[in-house]
């Protein structure tokens, strides 16, 4: 146990909210920009890319698409680890990270479902079809909105916080099904074309814009992320000022 | 144990139960799962006549025909069973000959498939026209035919 005591105390500096604040507010500037030059490389690589040999331009929502779908996995991982941290080592930093994380997660998988179905219309022939890919998506769509609802449902943040962490662990099982679901069953969705222990099946022409737009997308991730734990830690703290501002004004009433 | 190790390990547990449950529910299900039947799997298990399911494969070389009433002829292959298929209707941008397919529809009394809606399956790889064409070139494609056919 003693070779534990260092290593968590590392992590708890570094977690600790003051700290965290303003450390963030120091690299946020950084992580903006780094963003924003990432996107406009990637949107420019996109277009001016080659069309495919058989979907023409339409292989172009690929960069959209594919990052979107991705980080929709990632968003849920990062979430997962926090969950642990609320349940394991009951830190109220884990707790803000995953229940800033949601909505982001959320907005990612509604973002690769809709350019699916948009890249899925001309392609397949079907805006949507009910296969293992597409639901098990749909699934973790539902599952954000859930882990949203119960956190805002119960009133008081720690409670929140451990009761949205169950039910974050147990949609973790999701994101295996939805990376192997190709593999696993005939689906009308496309296998993995980039990780794949045999190597990518997509040409270097399309895999360098792929590349630079999932970089773009990691890092618009994790600064919306950064963004939104600090709005929550501030909105926790006006909270916490507000009672004890309630409670003073109470205490002066009857004295 | 201390405390936190003993939370880690009930978390652990749950997550480990609840991936058994599912594998488990997965395994049962795996067959009602897949999108679609591929021919040789109606030949280990067919289905009645009437019953409607997704038919999938590839479209065979050569077996494209148009018949009347804007009806299309094809046949759907997996390299061990091949089905007769019947369409009418609008085709997607990308089927022809050597593509992947999924069908859906009902077998007739005379073991041809109608189908209602054709659906055409894009494969996992992506390269520009240029690639494709020197492939070919090369005698190294794997019998793809391009958007000429």
């Amino acid at each position: 146990m003693n070779e534990m005591k260092p290593k968590t105390g590392v992590i708890a500096g570094l977690a600790n909210p003051t700290r965290f604040l303003s450390l963030s507010g120091r690299l946020m500037p950084f992580m903006i920009a780094v963003t924003l030059i990432l996107f406009a490389a990637g949107l420019y690589l996109s277009f001016i890319s080659e069309a495919d040999y058989q979907q023409g331009n339409t292989v172009r929502i690929m960069y959209i698409h594919v990052p979107a779908a991705w980080l929709s996995m990632m968003c849920y991982m990062v979430m997962a680890v926090a969950a642990l941290g609320t349940l394991v080592w009951r830190h109220p930093l884990a707790d803000v990270a995953h229940k800033s994380a949601a909505p982001i997660g959320a907005a990612f998988t509604f973002l690769a479902l809709l350019t699916g179905s948009l890249w899925g219309k001309p392609m397949w022939g079907a805006w949507w079809v009910w296969d293992a890919r597409l639901t098990s998506v749909f699934i973790l769509f539902l599952m954000y909105l859930g882990i949203i609802a119960l956190n805002r449902a119960v009133d008081e943040p720690q409670r929140a916080a451990r009761l949205s962490a169950i039910l974050i662990l147990v949609g973790v099982i999701n994101i295996p099904i939805i990376k192997f679901s190709v593999d696993w069953w005939n689906t009308l969705h496309q296998p993995a074309s980039v990780i794949r222990l045999d190597g990518p099946t997509i040409d270097p022409v399309f895999l360098w814009p792929l590349a630079v737009m999932a970089l773009a997308y990691t890092f618009a991730f994790f600064t919306m992320h950064i963004a939104a734990m600090r709005n929550e830690i501030y909105r926790r703290r006006v909270a916490a000022m507000r009672r004890v501002a309630a409670t003073r004004a109470e205490k002066g009433m009857q004295s | 144990m201390n405390r936190k190790q003993k939370r880690l390990a009930v978390i652990a547990g749950g997550v480990g139960f609840i991936a058994v449950a599912v594998l488990l529910v997965m395994f049962a299900l795996s067959r009602s799962v897949s999108y679609f039947y591929m021919p040789s799997d109606l030949a280990d298990k067919p289905v009645g006549e009437g019953t409607r399911i997704r038919l999938g494969g590839l479209v065979e070389e050569g077996s494209i025909r148009r018949a009347e009433n804007s009806n299309v002829l094809f046949t759907v292959t997996d390299g061990s069973g091949t089905v007769e298929v019947r369409y009418a209707g609008i085709l997607p941008d990308l089927f022809r000959e050597g593509q992947g397919v999924v069908t859906e529809g009902r077998f007739d009394g005379n073991g041809a498939f109608h189908a209602d809606t054709v659906l055409a399956k894009h494969d996992e790889n992506y390269m520009p026209k240029e690639v494709a064409d020197r492939l070919k070139e090369d005698g190294v494609w794997e019998g793809r035919p391009a958007r000429d056919c």
